[in-house]
């Protein structure tokens, strides 16, 4: 009979520590008593976010598999959890002050972004097509649940409807892929599937069926074209703290897994998916240029915004090399950074203790808030990517990534793109520095010590990552080149 | 296998002699009783009157809480099944894997039971 | 032999049957009951595979809670289904559509299955001989082997159900709890007053009964 020794949690550390600590704090906060233990709770679950970083930091690049081949820490798995980490911390430090005007302040929010996070380190590391099953379940569904944590608000109860019934059918196709790649090849392990299929001539129709099937669920989490319908509503519909968390954490964890998996157990299949790859990444970069033109919601807006940005990233992947992936991290880093830095801007929105969410309450915001106008200016400009912000470089890693590739086509709509897209960016800069105050003029002051913090960290990096950029840059490219081994 | 099926022999012969049963009492009911419906004797009995509205009306969404509640630690016991039966093979790892879950499981039982979930006010 | 046969054809037909009627039966809570058939003709379906555990597992969560959880539900929201479902004729001709491609792919599929030749080494935990009962090969390796899977599990359930505190519990105010403790522990002293009371001249509002 066979007896397991005790596996390895050395390598799970961060994650178990994750687990217990948001249980921790979910039996604190209810004894705690509903009116004290929200904003307690959502400080202490920063500093476990914290230290959840340095454990990551502390853990050696060595690939390392455990718990049965389901579980892999490697210095690719180090770098994505640490942008992972710090998404959902800023994005916690976010959410503090919001939920507490707009009354929906309870101390189960923050451990629920604990708990998806939790998801999120295990979807990074997942080795086993189940593990990633369960990693991005565990993940989605406290998603699910702060999508609508306003419960109050009919467009929050409509954006965590929306986003359950479209994720659940992503999930059901991405099973059925599972099942499929699973009855063709015969196993669930990364690393059993990569060694079977790398002797097979010509993949079994069966098999790339399968693939395809996953590639659905994956583009569904990244929310790039064809399966994006959801971003807009649940971007608009969900608290604006969710709304930040959920552009950039989920996000992150996704694509990591996204490339995880095409390029460990299906790397030699390259050819067949990367088809896919180019077309989803070519219509999510159209997508984002043209449909955000339009919006005049500034929620809406970042939601096109970040279906073109996910569109930009996947260029790294359908690269398929060590310059590809190294693409994608440094295009994931800039994006956090850039996306953070908006949302805290957008949480500042308000006037009269009370949120605006047009573009148009943006005119003249240079005359009234100068501080805030630059580094929304910078962040625009950064999105657009034009030099010398940080996005420009995120834009260039992944475009010479694809020429690198031969995928020349890829890369010349990659950037016809993203000069339609600056289109709407600079407008809002436009907006800021040109127009007249808007009609209900300045927006309230006093946005918080912790936002305005927010907002000059990523302000600083975005603006100066050029002077400095080898910490990123190096480490995604110790990052990459974990996951192609010799 | 076949010994396994074999198992259930008794089953299918007793669901045979089931819908059997169902089937003659409903059809001799059918053949033999007196039928002349119309549309009074077809309509709802409400007390004498004439029907008042729809049988459907809003329910309490805590059926429902309490509904998703019991799912949850049907679920649980679910996976009981299993541990109780290979309990002698799997150890002491095995015992104390099934202990974390059930922890994890009474975390969530003790903030439910703390927030007054299981009230019914 | 032939009655394994037999049985395969008529689980798989009724359940097939049923699954049809889920989306047609005019009314929901038909659905929801023709459901319920279809979940017990796929748990015979599972015996005859020799998967019993699955099978009774399936009955007594999906049938037995999740079931329910679907009539709740039904029942809770006052919709007029028929009225919803009026809708639907509009959409049927780029459904069928959707459809008929999707059974073609599976067609196509199914005539081009190959498995790879080396799917027998691969599997990860070959089944017991017949001595195991299905239920005890799960029990072996889910504690063990696949710990990480069942705790991740154990945590999934926990969302769920904080979940679903989080989103439906309310507290009505001014509602009257038993407090057993408290009304245990009440002394005499703290509800009843003795008052003397003098010939016609009642009892004074100050030292009134509370």
């Amino acid at each position: 009979m066979p007896i397991a020794p005790l596996p390895n949690l050395l390598a799970a550390l961060p994650e178990i520590f994750l687990a217990v600590a948001a249980m921790a704090l979910l039996i604190l906060g209810v004894f705690q008593g509903e009116a004290r233990a929200a904003k307690e709770v959502s400080w202490l679950s920063v500093v476990v976010l914290v230290v959840a970083i340095f454990m990551v930091g502390a853990q050696n690049g060595v690939r390392h598999v455990t718990l049965a081949g389901m579980f892999i820490t490697d210095g690719y798995s180090i770098f994505a959890k640490i942008l992972v980490l710090i998404g959902s911390a800023f994005s916690l430090i976010l959410s503090i002050r919001y939920n507490e005007r707009e009354n929906i302040s309870r101390f189960e929010f923050p451990v629920l972004v604990l708990l998806s996070t939790t998801g999120m380190l295990m979807m990074i590391s997942a080795n086993d097509l189940l593990a990633l099953y369960l990693g991005l379940e565990l993940q989605s569904l406290a998603l699910y649940i702060v999508a609508s944590f306003d419960r109050d608000s009919a467009r929050s109860s409509e954006a965590g409807l929306k986003y359950f019934v479209l994720g659940a059918l992503a999930s059901g196709m991405m099973l059925f892929g599972i099942s499929m790649i699973y009855g063709f090849a015969g196993s669930t392990g990364f690393d059993t599937l990569a060694a079977h299929l790398g002797g097979q001539a010509t993949p079994s129709a069966g098999l790339v069926v399968g693939i395809v099937f996953l590639i659905v669920g994956m583009a569904f989490k990244i929310s790039a074209v064809p399966f994006h319908m959801w971003t807009p509503d649940v971007y608009e519909g969900a608290p604006t703290p969710v709304t930040a968390f959920f552009s950039v954490a989920p996000k992150i964890a996704a694509m990591a897994l996204f490339v995880r998996v095409m390029v460990g157990p299906f790397h030699t299949l390259l050819f067949e998916w990367r088809q896919v790859i180019w077309a989803i990444a070519v219509a999510s970069m159209i997508l984002g240029a043209l449909a955000a033109i339009n919006q005049r919601n500034i929620k809406r807006l970042m939601a096109y915004s970040s279906i073109g940005h996910m569109g930009y990233a996947l260029i790294g992947l359908a690269a398929g090399n060590a310059i590809g992936v190294r693409g994608v991290l440094i295009y994931l880093a800039i994006y956090l950074f850039m996306n953070v830095g908006t949302f805290a801007v957008i949480l500042s929105m308000r006037r009269g203790g009370k949120m605006v969410e047009g573009i148009e309450d943006l005119a003249g915001l240079s005359r009234t808030q100068p501080a805030m106008a630059l580094a929304l200016g910078i962040f625009m400009f950064s999105l657009a990517g034009i030099p010398p912000m940080a996005g420009f470089f995120a834009k260039l890693y992944v475009f010479m990534a694809a020429i690198d590739s031969g995928l020349n086509v890829l890369a010349v709509i990659g950037v016809v793109t993203s000069v339609v897209s600056a289109y709407y960016y600079v407008r809002i800069v436009k907006l800021m520095y040109f127009d007249e105050p808007a009609a209900g003029g300045a927006f309230d002051r006093h946005i918080g010590v912790e936002v305005n913090a927010v907002l000059m960290v990523a302000s600083i990096i975005i603006m100066f990552f050029f002077l400095y950029p080898a910490p990123v840059v190096a480490g995604a490219e110790a990052a990459s080149a974990a996951l192609f081994p010799g | 296998m076949n010994e396994l099926l074999h198992g259930y022999l008794p089953i299918l012969i007793f669901l045979i002699i089931a819908g059997g049963v169902a089937l003659v009492i409903l059809g001799a009911s059918l053949v033999l009783a007196r039928q002349n419906p119309d549309s009074e004797k077809l309509s709802p009995y409400e007390c004498g009157f004439e029907p008042f509205a729809d049988a459907r009306a809003k329910f309490d969404v805590r059926f429902y809480l309490v509904a998703i509640l019991f799912i949850i630690f049907d679920l649980e016991v679910a996976f009981l099944f299993p541990w109780a039966v290979s309990l002698a093979h799997i150890g002491l790892f095995g015992f104390f894997s099934m202990i974390v879950f059930l922890a994890v499981l009474t975390i969530g039982f003790i903030y439910e039971w703390r927030k007054g979930a299981l009230e019914w006010e | 032999m032939i009655v394994q046969a037999i049985c395969f054809y008529i689980f798989s037909a009724i359940a097939v049957a049923s699954g049809v009627m889920v989306i047609a039966a005019r009314n929901p809570v038909h659905s929801v009951l023709f459901l319920i058939l279809a979940f017990f003709n796929a748990a015979g379906l599972f015996v005859l595979m020799g998967a019993e555990f699955l099978a009774m597992i399936l009955v007594i969560v999906y049938v037995g809670a999740v079931a329910v959880l679907f009539l709740f539900v039904v029942m809770m929201l006052d919709i007029d289904f028929a009225q919803l479902r009026s809708g639907a004729v509009r959409y049927l001709p780029i459904g069928a559509t959707v459809g008929i491609i999707l059974a073609v792919e599976l067609v196509l599929m199914f005539a081009a299955w190959v498995f790879a030749p080396e799917v027998g080494q691969a599997l990860a935990a070959p089944m017991p001989g017949a001595h195991v009962t299905n239920t005890a090969a799960l029990g072996d390796l889910l504690y063990t082997k696949y710990v990480y899977a069942f705790q991740a599990a154990g945590i999934i359930l926990l969302i769920a159900m904080i979940g679903a505190i989080v989103l439906t519990l309310r507290h009505k105010p001014d509602v009257r709890r038993q407090k057993i403790g408290v009304q245990v522990s009440r002394r005499r002293t703290e509800t009843i007053a003795l008052v003397k009371v003098k010939a016609r001249e009642g009892i004074g509002e100050e030292e009134g009964v509370r």
